[in-house]
C-alpha cells in the first residue's frame, strides 16, 4: 500500500502534467508546478476522489504546496 | 473601397482518409473509402453502426497530456490542422509578422458533445461538486479559435461561427472578408468536428439521417447512387491559412489557390430537410457567382455537398441545372464526401482543401460508389474514378440544418 505521500505525488503529477522528479515537499503548486486557478480546483477534485473526503472550498484555498495537501490529507482521513 | 485579393498559403487536415493533408488527398485521388465500424463506443445496439474515424493519431506530437486532458475531441483535432496549416504556410518563420493582424475563424458545429457527456454522467453520479472547471472551455465552440490563438499569438479578429454543416464554408467566407476588407493580413479557417459520440449518433439516427449499411462500410457513402441511404457521420478538422496576396508576396509564401468568391443563404423552409427544387442552394451559389464577378461558365469544377441523402442529392443537381443551364452539361460535379463521409462543421473546410488541391493538380476527385446514378442525377459527377482536367475555377457548396446554405469559389492562382 502506498503512502499518503506518494498517493498525493501521483495525483499532482497526473493532474498537472509534471514528471514525478519536478515534484517536490516543498513544490508550490501555482509557483513551482504551473498550476492555474482552474487546475487547482481540479487538482483537489482529485485528491477527494482519491483519498473519498471532501475538502471545503476554504480549506482548499489554503493548499498551496504538496505538503500542504499531504497535511490535510493525513489530518482529514 | 477596392477588395483585396485573398490567397491560400497552409492547408492543414485531419480526417478519416488521412492525418494530413497529403495523405488525405492521395486517398481521395485513389477513391479509397474511410468508413469502418464505430469501436470509440459500444455501438452495438445502434441502427447506425458505421462511421468516418480520425485513426492512429498521436496526440502527444501535438499536445501536452495536461493540455490534452483539458479539452475536447474536436478541440484537439481543430488545433492539431491549425499546427499543421501555420507549419505548412512558413508563418512562424516570418520575422516581420504582426501578430495583432492575425486572426482565426475556426468553427464547429456541435461542438464538445464527449466531454459534455461525460460531465453529465458525473454530475448524475457524484453530484455538482464534481464538475470538472475545465467543462466550459473544454466544451464551447469558440475554444478552437481561442486556443489557436493562445498557441501562436494570433491577437487579431477571433471568431467561430456556428451554421452546422455550413460551419466550415462560411467560417472560411467570412475570414477571406475580413482579410479582403483589411481587418485582418492572415487568418486561420476552417472547422473541426468529432460528434461520433453515443447521444451524436443516436440523435442523427433518430432523425433518420443516417445510412444503415453496417454489413459494407465502404460503400455506405454513396452520393446520387439509386442505392444511397443516408450519410455517413464522420471526424475531422481542416484549416486553410488565408492570407492578403501582398502579405503573401512580400514573405515569399508558397501560394495554392485563390478564394474569389463567396456567397450564402437560407432555405427558410425546414429545419432539417431542404427544398426539393434546390432553389436555396441556388441562390447560395449565384451569389458567390456574383461576389466572384465571374461568368458562370467560368467554373470547371463543383465539390458538391453531396452527402449521399434521398432529397439532397437530387436538389443540388436541381440547383447546379438551374444556375448553370447548359454549361451545367459541360462542367464537373463530385463528392468527396464519398470517401469521406460527412464531417459536418469541418466538412466545407477539408472539401475547400480537396476544391484546391483539384485546382492546383490538375485532378477531378471522383464520387466514389456511383455504380447506377439516380433519376435526376445525370451531370458530370465523375463517377469512381479521378480524372486529369485543365481546371481554372472550382465552387465548393455546403448546406447546414437550419438550411443556412454557403458557397465558396476558388481560383487556380496565377501571378
Amino acid at each position: 500500500m502506498s503512502t499518503v505521500e506518494e498517493r498525493v505525488k501521483k495525483i499532482v503529477c497526473e493532474q498537472l502534467g509534471v514528471k514525478e522528479s519536478e515534484v517536490q515537499n516543498t513544490s508550490s503548486f501555482v509557483e513551482d508546478l504551473g498550476a492555474d486557478s482552474l487546475d487547482t480546483v481540479e487538482l483537489v477534485m482529485a485528491l477527494e476522489e482519491e483519498f473519498e473526503t471532501e475538502i471545503p472550498d476554504e480549506e482548499a484555498e489554503k493548499l498551496g504546496t504538496v505538503q500542504d495537501a499531504i497535511d490535510y490529507i493525513v489530518a482529514h482521513t | 473601397m477596392s477588395k483585396r485579393r485573398v490567397v491560400i498559403t497552409g492547408m492543414g487536415m485531419l480526417s478519416p482518409v488521412g492525418n494530413d493533408v497529403q495523405s488525405s488527398w492521395d486517398a481521395i485521388k485513389a477513391g479509397r473509402s474511410g468508413i469502418g465500424m464505430i469501436d470509440r463506443f459500444d455501438a452495438s445496439g445502434y441502427n447506425t453502426r458505421i462511421g468516418g474515424a480520425v485513426k492512429d493519431l498521436d496526440i502527444s506530437q501535438y499536445l501536452s497530456t495536461k493540455d490534452a486532458r483539458k479539452l475536447d475531441a474536436f478541440i484537439h483535432y481543430g488545433l492539431i490542422a491549425a499546427q499543421q496549416a501555420v507549419d505548412d504556410s512558413g508563418l512562424e518563420h516570418y520575422d516581420a509578422l504582426d501578430r495583432d493582424r492575425v486572426g482565426v475563424a475556426i468553427g464547429s458545429g456541435i461542438g464538445g458533445l464527449e466531454f459534455i457527456e461525460k460531465s453529465v454522467i458525473q454530475m448524475e453520479k457524484s453530484g455538482p461538486r464534481k464538475v470538472s472547471p475545465f467543462f466550459v472551455p473544454a466544451s464551447v465552440i469558440n475554444m478552437v479559435s481561442g486556443n489557436t490563438a493562445i498557441r501562436f499569438g494570433y491577437r487579431g479578429p477571433n471568431i467561430s461561427i456556428v451554421t452546422a454543416c455550413t460551419t466550415g464554408t462560411h467560417n472560411i467566407g467570412y475570414a477571406a472578408r475580413t482579410i479582403a476588407y483589411g481587418d485582418a493580413d492572415v487568418m486561420l479557417a476552417g472547422g473541426s468536428e468529432m460528434a461520433t459520440t453515443r447521444t451524436g449518433v443516436a440523435a442523427f439516427s433518430a432523425a433518420r439521417a443516417l445510412s444503415t449499411r453496417n454489413d459494407e462500410p465502404e460503400k455506405a457513402s454513396r452520393p446520387w447512387d439509386r442505392d444511397r441511404d443516408g450519410f455517413v457521420l464522420s471526424d475531422g478538422s481542416g484549416v486553410l491559412v488565408l492570407e492578403d496576396l501582398e502579405h503573401a508576396r512580400n514573405r515569399g509564401a508558397t501560394i495554392y489557390g485563390e478564394v474569389i468568391g463567396f456567397g450564402m443563404s437560407d432555405d427558410a423552409f425546414h429545419i432539417t430537410a431542404p427544398p426539393e427544387s434546390g432553389e436555396g442552394a441556388a441562390r447560395s451559389m449565384q451569389n458567390a457567382i456574383r461576389d466572384a464577378g465571374l461568368d458562370p461558365e467560368a467554373v470547371d469544377y463543383i465539390n458538391a455537398h453531396g452527402t449521399s441523402t434521398q432529397v439532397g442529392d437530387v436538389a443540388e443537381v436541381k440547383a447546379v441545372r438551374n444556375v448553370f443551364g447548359t454549361h451545367a452539361e459541360k462542367l464537373a460535379m463530385s463528392s468527396t464526401k464519398s470517401m469521406t463521409g460527412h464531417l459536418l462543421g469541418a466538412a466545407g473546410a477539408v472539401e475547400a482543401i480537396f476544391s484546391v488541391l483539384a485546382l492546383r493538380e490538375g485532378i477531378l476527385p471522383p464520387t466514389i460508389n456511383l455504380d447506377n446514378p439516380d433519376e435526376g442525377c445525370d451531370l458530370d459527377l465523375v463517377p469512381n474514378e479521378c480524372r486529369k482536367a485543365d481546371l481554372q475555377v472550382a465552387l465548393s457548396n455546403s448546406f447546414g440544418f437550419g438550411g443556412t446554405n454557403g458557397t465558396l469559389i476558388f481560383r487556380r492562382y496565377q501571378d
